[in-house]
C-alpha cells in the first residue's frame, strides 16, 4: 500500500512539469494557431537556465528566485522568437509557421550546447528542501511533495489570469474569434506576443523545476516534445483544465507502467492516446474544430493541370541529366544524389497527404522507417534478396498506413496532425524497446544490395529509376479521378458528400497511398545506407519531410522535389561545421522570412509560367 | 398526381429550441414547391435533414417509396436527390468544368480509378450541363475567382449530374442580381419541365416565388402556418400576418 502511494506521488510529482510546458503550448496554439515545435527547446532552456542562476543565487531564496527569473527569461526569448521569426509569417499560408519554429529548434540546440557544453548537467537539490518525509514506511522526496503543492497554485493562477483579468479575457475571444477581436479594436500583434511570454514562460518555469528531478541535457527538447503532443491532444486542445487532467494521467501510467510492463512505458502512453481519441475525438476537455479552420488558409491553392510540354521537357532534361551524372565519375556525388530522390519521393509522399489531401501528417517517417524496417527484418530473418525486400517495404508500410489511417481519418486539422505523431512514436518505441528482433539502438546492420547492383553507379541508376518511378505514380495518381475525388474531399466536405463521395474513405485511401510510397523510400534507403536505425522513426525525420514539403511551398506541385534538394544539400553541406545546426537553423529562418509562400511558389509568383501550374491569368 | 416526395410529422430541436416541429407535406412529381417563411422559420433545418445532412428527432421522409431518415447524404444522392446550398460549396481549388467533372465521376462511379485522367472523363456531359447554366465560356475558370452568382449556377450544373429525380435548392438566387435571379428561376422551371423532375426550393424574393412556384408552403418558427397555390398564400391571413404585422396586406401594397 506504502508502495503504490509513493508511486502515485512521484507520478504527481512528474504532472508538474509536463502539465506547465503543455500548457504553455496550449495557450499558444489556442491564439495563434501555431503548432509550436520549439516549445520543447524552450523547456530545455530552463532547465540550463536555471543551472546557471541557481549556482550563482544561493538558498532557498536564491532557488525559488532562480525558477522566476528562468520563467520570465525564457518568455523573453519566446517573445523574442515571436517577434523576429514569427511576426513575419503570420500570413503565410497554413502550417508555413512550423517550419520557422523547426529552425528554433536547431538554433536553440546549438546555442545551448555553444553556453553549457555537451556534458548532462545535474542539478543540486532544492535548498531547504533536500530531506525525504516518511509516508507510510516510504521515503518521499520533500521536493517531490513541494511540487505537487505547487501544481494546483499554477492552475489556479492561470484560471485567474483568463478568468479574472482583462487581458485574459482578450485572450480567450481571440481564441474563439481572431478577426471578431481585430475588429473591435484589440491589438492582435501584441496580443500574440504576450501569450508567447506566457507560454515560453509556463515552459521555462517547467524546466526549472525539473532541474533537481532529472537535471538538463541537449535531447530534452524532443524527448518532453511527443510527451506533451500526448498531454495536449489527450486533454483537448486550448483547455488547460484538460492539459492539467492528461498530465496527472500520463505521469502516473509512466511510473506504474515501469511497474507493469518494463518494456513498454512508452508504448502504453500512446496507446492511451488512441484510445481516448477514439472515445473522445477532440480530447477529454476541448472542442470540436470547426470545419475548414485548417483546411485552406490564406490563398487557396491554384487548379493543377497536366504538365505543358515545355514542364515535360524540362522533366525529361533532368532526368537526362541525373542519367548522365556518373560520367562525372564522383562516387561522393552520386550517393548524396540518390540521397535526394530518395527523400524526394518521402517529401512528394507526404505532400500528396498534405497538399491534394488536406491531412497533415506530424509522423511520416512511421512509413519510411517502417518500410526500411520491413526491408531489412525481411532480408535479416527471411534471407529476402534485395528485388523482393524493395517490394516488401512499400507493402507493409501501405499495410501500417491502413491501420493508422483508419483512426486518423477519423480526426482533421491539428489533431490528425498530433495523432499521426503519436502512431509514428508508438512505432518508433516498439523498434526502439524491442531490441530482440530490431536490435534496439543499435540498427540492423549489414543490409546490402544484390551482387548485381553493388556497385555505386548501378545503385544509383536503380535510386534513380525507381525514385523517379514513384514519383512519377503520385503525380499520376494526383491526375487521376482518384486524384480528383480526394482534392474534392479536401475543398469542401458537404459538397463532396452531397454529390455522393465518402470523404473519409478517399481519405483513408490517399493515407494508405502515401504510406505505401514512402515505405518504398524507405525501402530503398536501408540499401543506400547498408543499415538501419530507430533514428529513422523518429520525430526529428518526420520534421524533415515536413520542412521539405513547406520549403518547397505546399500549394505546388514540384515542391517536394526542391524542398527535398534544398534541405538534403543544406544538411549535408553544412554538417562538416561543428556547429551546422545553429547555421541551418538561421537559414531555415531566413529561407522562412524571405520566401513565405516557399521556394516553389515565390519562383511561380515571381517568374510566372515557369513553373507546371496553371495560373488564373492564362486559363 | 404521384407524391415524389412525402414528408411526414418531421422535428428537430437544437438544445432547448424546436427548431422543425411536426412538418408534413407532399411534394408531387413535376411540380416546383416554394418554401418560405421569415429568418429562423426552420427551412435550412429542413432541407439539411431531407438530404441526411441533419438527423431528425423524429418523423418520416420517403423519396419514391423509400425512407430517407438515417441515411448519409452521399447515400441520399445516390437515390436521385441533388442539392444545392445556402451558402455556396464547391471545390475552389477546381475549374468549373473540373466541379462538374468531378460530380459526374462520383455518379459513374469512376472515383476510386488509379489509373486513366481526370481531363478526360465525361468531357462532353460536364460541357452540356455548363451549356444548360450559361457557364459553358467560363468552364477554363478557376472556381475560387467565380462571381458569386455565376457559383450558383455551378452548383445547380453539379446538381444536376446524377440526373436526379428531385432536386433540393437552398435559396439559389440569393446574393444575385435582381434579373439574375429571374434568370435562373427561369430556367430551373424549364428544367423541371423538360425533364419531369420535382423541385423544393426556398427563397426570400417573394417576386421569384410568386413568379414560378407551382405551390407554396410556409413555414413560421418551425411550424408549417399554410399550403397552397400562390394565390392561395398570398390571400392567407396567417401569411400576412407573419410577414408584414398587422397592418397592411399585399392586397394593399398591390393597390
Amino acid at each position: 500500500m506504502g508502495f503504490i502511494l509513493a508511486q502515485a506521488l512521484t507520478g504527481l510529482s512528474n504532472a508538474a512539469a509536463l502539465f506547465l510546458v503543455a500548457s504553455g503550448l496550449s495557450i499558444i496554439f489556442g491564439v495563434t494557431r501555431i503548432v509550436n515545435f520549439a516549445h520543447g527547446s524552450f523547456y530545455m532552456l530552463g532547465a540550463y537556465i536555471a543551472y546557471t542562476t541557481m549556482s550563482m543565487l544561493p538558498g532557498i531564496i536564491g532557488f525559488w528566485a532562480s525558477v522566476a527569473i528562468t520563467g520570465v527569461a525564457v518568455g523573453l526569448i519566446g517573445v523574442v522568437v515571436e517577434l523576429v521569426v514569427l511576426r513575419q509569417v503570420y500570413k503565410a499560408p497554413e502550417l508555413f509557421q512550423l517550419v520557422a519554429t523547426f529552425g528554433v529548434i536547431l538554433v536553440v540546440q546549438d546555442l545551448a550546447l555553444l553556453t553549457w557544453g555537451p556534458e548532462d548537467l545535474i542539478g543540486s537539490r532544492a535548498p531547504g528542501l533536500e530531506s525525504v518525509v516518511y509516508i507510510m514506511g516510504e521515503a518521499i522526496p520533500e521536493y517531490d511533495l513541494a511540487i505537487i503543492a505547487l501544481t494546483p497554485v499554477v492552475l489556479f493562477a492561470i484560471w485567474y489570469l483568463f478568468n479574472r483579468t482583462r487581458w485574459g479575457i482578450l485572450v480567450r475571444a481571440a481564441t474563439e474569434d481572431r478577426e471578431m477581436v481585430g475588429a473591435l479594436g484589440v491589438n492582435q500583434s501584441w496580443l500574440f506576443t504576450g501569450v508567447f511570454f506566457l507560454g515560453s514562460l509556463l515552459a521555462g518555469v517547467g524546466g526549472a523545476i525539473q532541474l533537481p528531478k532529472g537535471g538538463a541535457d541537449l535531447l530534452m527538447d524532443f524527448s518532453i516534445l511527443s510527451a506533451v503532443f500526448v498531454v495536449v491532444v489527450i486533454g483537448g486542445m486550448g483547455s488547460i483544465p484538460g492539459a492539467f487532467i492528461a498530465a496527472l494521467i500520463i505521469s502516473e501510467l509512466n511510473v506504474f507502467g515501469v511497474q507493469l510492463l518494463h518494456q513498454s512505458t512508452l508504448v502504453l502512453m500512446f496507446v492511451v492516446m488512441a484510445l481516448v481519441l477514439i472515445v473522445r475525438p477532440w480530447g477529454l476537455l476541448g472542442k470540436p474544430e470547426k470545419p475548414g479552420q485548417h483546411g485552406q488558409v490564406g490563398e487557396l491553392a491554384r487548379p493543377i493541370a497536366i504538365m505543358p510540354t515545355r514542364g515535360k521537357w524540362l522533366f525529361a532534361a533532368m532526368l537526362v541529366l541525373l542519367a548522365l551524372l556518373p560520367v562525372l565519375d564522383d562516387s561522393f556525388l552520386l550517393v548524396l544524389m540518390a540521397d535526394i530522390i530518395i527523400f524526394s519521393l518521402f517529401a512528394t509522399s507526404l505532400h500528396f497527404l498534405m497538399g491534394p489531401g488536406g491531412m497533415v501528417s506530424f509522423g511520416h517517417a512511421a512509413y519510411f522507417g517502417g518500410g526500411a524496417y520491413a526491408a531489412a527484418l525481411s532480408v535479416k530473418y527471411m534471407g529476402a534478396p534485395m528485388e523482393i525486400a524493395i517490394m516488401i517495404a512499400p507493402l507493409i508500410a501501405g499495410c501500417l498506413a491502413i491501420i493508422i489511417g483508419w483512426f486518423c481519418v477519423r480526426l482533421s486539422g491539428v489533431y490528425l496532425a498530433m495523432l499521426t505523431l503519436a502512431f509514428a512514436q508508438v512505432l518508433w518505441s516498439i523498434v526502439f524497446q524491442w531490441g530482440e528482433v530490431t536490435g534496439g539502438d543499435d540498427g540492423i546492420l549489414g543490409i546490402w544490395p544484390s551482387e548485381w547492383a553493388s556497385d555505386g553507379v548501378v545503385f544509383y541508376y536503380l535510386v534513380l529509376v525507381v525514385g523517379s518511378a514513384g514519383i512519377l505514380l503520385i503525380r499520376h495518381v494526383l491526375h487521376s479521378p482518384f486524384g480528383y475525388g480526394v482534392r474534392a474531399g479536401r475543398d469542401s466536405f458537404v459538397r463532396s458528400e452531397a454529390i455522393g463521395i465518402n470523404v473519409k474513405l478517399m481519405q483513408w485511401m490517399a493515407f494508405a497511398f502515401a504510406g505505401a510510397l514512402a515505405g518504398l523510400a524507405g525501402g530503398l534507403y536501408v540499401f543506400a545506407k547498408g543499415s538501419i536505425f530507430p533514428d529513422e522513426m523518429e520525430i526529428a525525420r518526420s520534421f524533415d519531410a515536413l520542412i521539405m514539403v513547406l520549403l518547397g511551398g505546399v500549394k505546388t506541385l514540384s515542391g517536394p522535389f526542391v524542398g527535398a534538394s534544398t534541405f538534403t544539400l543544406l544538411q549535408d553541406w553544412l554538417s562538416r561545421f561543428e556547429y551546422w545546426r545553429l547555421v541551418l537553423g538561421s537559414m531555415i529562418i531566413l529561407l522562412v522570412i524571405l520566401f513565405p509562400q516557399g521556394l516553389v511558389g515565390f519562383a511561380r509568383d515571381k517568374f510566372g509560367r515557369l513553373i507546371n501550374v496553371r495560373g488564373e491569368d492564362h486559363a | 398526381m404521384t407524391s415524389v416526395l412525402s414528408v411526414q410529422n418531421l422535428a428537430k430541436s437544437f438544445g432547448g429550441v424546436q427548431a422543425v416541429k411536426d412538418v408534413s407535406f407532399d411534394l408531387a412529381k413535376g411540380e416546383l414547391l416554394a418554401f418560405i417563411g421569415p429568418n429562423g422559420a426552420g427551412k435550412t433545418t429542413t432541407f439539411n435533414m431531407l438530404n441526411g445532412q441533419l438527423k431528425a428527432n423524429s418523423g418520416s421522409v420517403k423519396f419514391n417509396g423509400e425512407e430517407i431518415i438515417g441515411r448519409e447524404p452521399r447515400d441520399v444522392w445516390k437515390m436521385g436527390v441533388g442539392r444545392t446550398f445556402q451558402i455556396t460549396a464547391t471545390f475552389g481549388t477546381m475549374t468549373v468544368l473540373e466541379n462538374v467533372q468531378t460530380a459526374l465521376m462520383s455518379y459513374h462511379r469512376n472515383l476510386f480509378s488509379l489509373f486513366g485522367k481526370s481531363s478526360k472523363h465525361h468531357v462532353d456531359d460536364a460541357l452540356a450541363l455548363l451549356d444548360l447554366v450559361g457557364l459553358e465560356s467560363q468552364s477554363h475558370r478557376a472556381c475560387n475567382v467565380m462571381a458569386y452568382g455565376d457559383l450558383k449556377r455551378l452548383e445547380l450544373a453539379i446538381a444536376l449530374a446524377n440526373d436526379p429525380k428531385l432536386l433540393l435548392m437552398d435559396e439559389p438566387a440569393a446574393g444575385m442580381a435582381p434579373l439574375e435571379r429571374i434568370g435562373l428561376m427561369q430556367l430551373t422551371a424549364d428544367i423541371v419541365k423538360e425533364r419531369n423532375i420535382s423541385v423544393l426550393f426556398t427563397e426570400h424574393d417573394m417576386d421569384v416565388v410568386f413568379a414560378h412556384a407551382h405551390r407554396i408552403i410556409v413555414l413560421n418558427r418551425g411550424e408549417l402556418i399554410a399550403e397552397g397555390t400562390p394565390e392561395e398564400v398570398r390571400n392567407n391571413e396567417r401569411v400576412q400576418e407573419v410577414y408584414l404585422g398587422g397592418g397592411s396586406t399585399f392586397k394593399d401594397e398591390e393597390d
